[in-house]
């Protein structure tokens, strides 16, 4: 067992499998996400619960946060270790859309896109939440924390960022960045834990519903508020 | 055919190396590409210059010896075939057609369009074999009853040529498609369950110290691949190392 992240395999394993975990918690995201678009009541009751829950809070941040980091950490390393593989000198002429996806090819690109979002994600939620409930000590979840009957911010504040085209954009374009990265990471996620078998073609098929999905549903949130605030 | 060849030309390992315009003339679309750089040589030599060296052995897709980028990807255009097996038909009088060596740092250039793929050899070495008594009283390996499924499989996966294609093709220089099938060939059958942990273990352990890249699963070494070696093979080496690691 010893080593076994030391090795090629062992590393793209440990990336697929921070890969899965990010995966589920984008199920979970856009779900929670999805009810603002219905129902206010119950998007502040299930951002309040997650915001307070010390379960929540205490274990499943702090590992989604691991994970996260991670994923790019090892992805930067990978990516460096590869480089070096490649040699010195480049192929004068490389056909490669001949044999492979844009998609594929360029993992490193569309994560970067997606990295640089959710630095202006965590500093317009996260980092947010963080000193409202920790630094301020509010963990009430109200507008006014002063009076008890005002109702819960968390719907109100999602609506408000969303006003900015600028920011509805910046979150499209890094969705169908994501969609891009999905579109090969779904299933090169599966095919380094060695899961490739009779089950692949089917898991195909639903890799690109989930990854085309997942990231359409983040937009129309986001394009739904901005035409609707 | 008139065709314009532009070829990497290397002195040696330690040379800089750079690519050569040479343009050749009455090339017929019956010959192969191999044939095409003979009649290239026999002119080089004609005129008192370098021939250019390139890799090659059996000329019928079946030893893996020649190698070739050939207008950016390996062996050629055409899918399934070994630069041996690729035909100038496949190219347009009037063409301009880029011949390189396979690039990867563990495949270094010795010279010109040859390179050293002797790392594919130390793989082998490390695990790429199974062990039986030759000593006069082997058994006939037609007497164990082998799953048809499996020993096609098996087939399958034993076709690699050790050409390097994949590695050549992969843009992170991996050599899992080729340690991947020479792991499954064995890793399928009965008399290679024995030495199934240490053999995947020892083989992506030499692999990674001969400084192939990482898979990431891109797909391009089993469209290139001469012999249609299926990625199942890597995901197969990936479960056979998972658990051997596990059992250490």
């Amino acid at each position: 067992m010893s080593g076994i992240f030391n090795s090629s395999i062992g590393r793209k394993f440990a990336m697929a499998l921070s890969a899965f975990f990010l995966m589920i918690f984008l199920v979970m995201h856009v779900s929670i996400n999805f009810t603002s678009v219905f129902s206010e009541e119950l998007f502040n009751e299930l951002s309040h619960f997650m915001g307070t829950n010390p379960l929540i809070q205490g274990l499943m941040q702090p590992i989604l946060i691991i994970g996260v980091i991670f994923h790019f950490v090892m992805g930067f390393i990978l990516e460096a270790q590869n480089r070096a593989s490649r040699g010195s000198v480049k192929y004068a002429k490389n056909a490669a859309s001949a044999n492979s996806s844009w998609m594929s090819r360029n993992m490193l690109l569309s994560g970067l896109v997606i990295l640089a979002f959710l630095g202006i994600h965590f500093y317009d939620f996260w980092v947010h939440e963080m000193t409202v409930k920790y630094i301020e000590g509010d963990m009430s979840g109200l507008i006014d924390p002063n009076v008890a009957d005002s109702g819960f911010r968390y719907y109100e504040e999602l609506r408000e960022k969303f006003v900015s085209p600028v920011r509805v954009g910046i979150y499209v374009v890094a969705f169908v960045l994501l969609a891009l990265h999905l579109l090969h990471g779904f299933n090169s996620a599966f095919q380094s834990v060695g899961a490739n078998n009779k089950y692949t073609k089917g898991l195909k098929g639903f890799s690109k519903v989930y990854s085309i999905g997942i990231p359409a549903l983040f937009i129309f949130i986001a394009v739904y508020h901005h035409f609707t605030h | 055919m008139n065709l314009t060849l532009k070829i990497w030309r290397q002195k040696n390992a330690s040379d800089k190396g750079k690519m050569v315009d040479y343009p050749i003339s009455d090339v017929s679309p019956d010959m192969s590409f191999l044939e095409m750089l003979d009649v290239l040589n026999e002119q080089l030599i004609n005129k008192g210059e370098e021939p250019v060296a390139f890799d090659h052995d059996c000329r019928e897709g079946i030893c893996g010896m020649c190698s070739l980028y050939i207008n950016g990807e390996a062996h050629g255009p055409d899918r399934g075939i070994t630069t041996c097996q690729l035909h100038m038909r496949m190219f347009k009088d009037g063409d301009t057609i880029t011949i390189e060596p396979f690039r990867a740092k563990a495949f270094p250039v010795i010279k010109d369009l040859v390179v050293d793929r002797s790392s594919f050899d130390r793989i082998q070495h490390a695990g790429g074999f199974i062990s039986v008594n030759t000593s006069g009283n082997t058994i006939d390996a037609n007497a164990i009853p082998i799953n048809k499924h499996d020993a096609d499989k098996s087939f399958e996966a034993a076709m690699c040529i050790g050409c390097g294609a994949c590695v050549a093709s992969c843009k992170n220089s991996s050599a899992m498609l080729f340690v991947g099938a020479k792991v499954s060939q064995f890793a399928l059958l009965p008399q290679g369950q024995v030495e199934a942990t240490d053999r995947v273990l020892n083989m992506v352990k030499q692999m990674d110290e001969e400084g192939f890249g990482n898979c990431t699963n891109t797909g391009a070494c089993e469209v290139e691949c001469p012999k249609g070696i299926s990625l199942e093979n890597i995901a197969r080496m990936n479960r056979e190392y998972l658990a051997a690691s596990l059992k250490g």
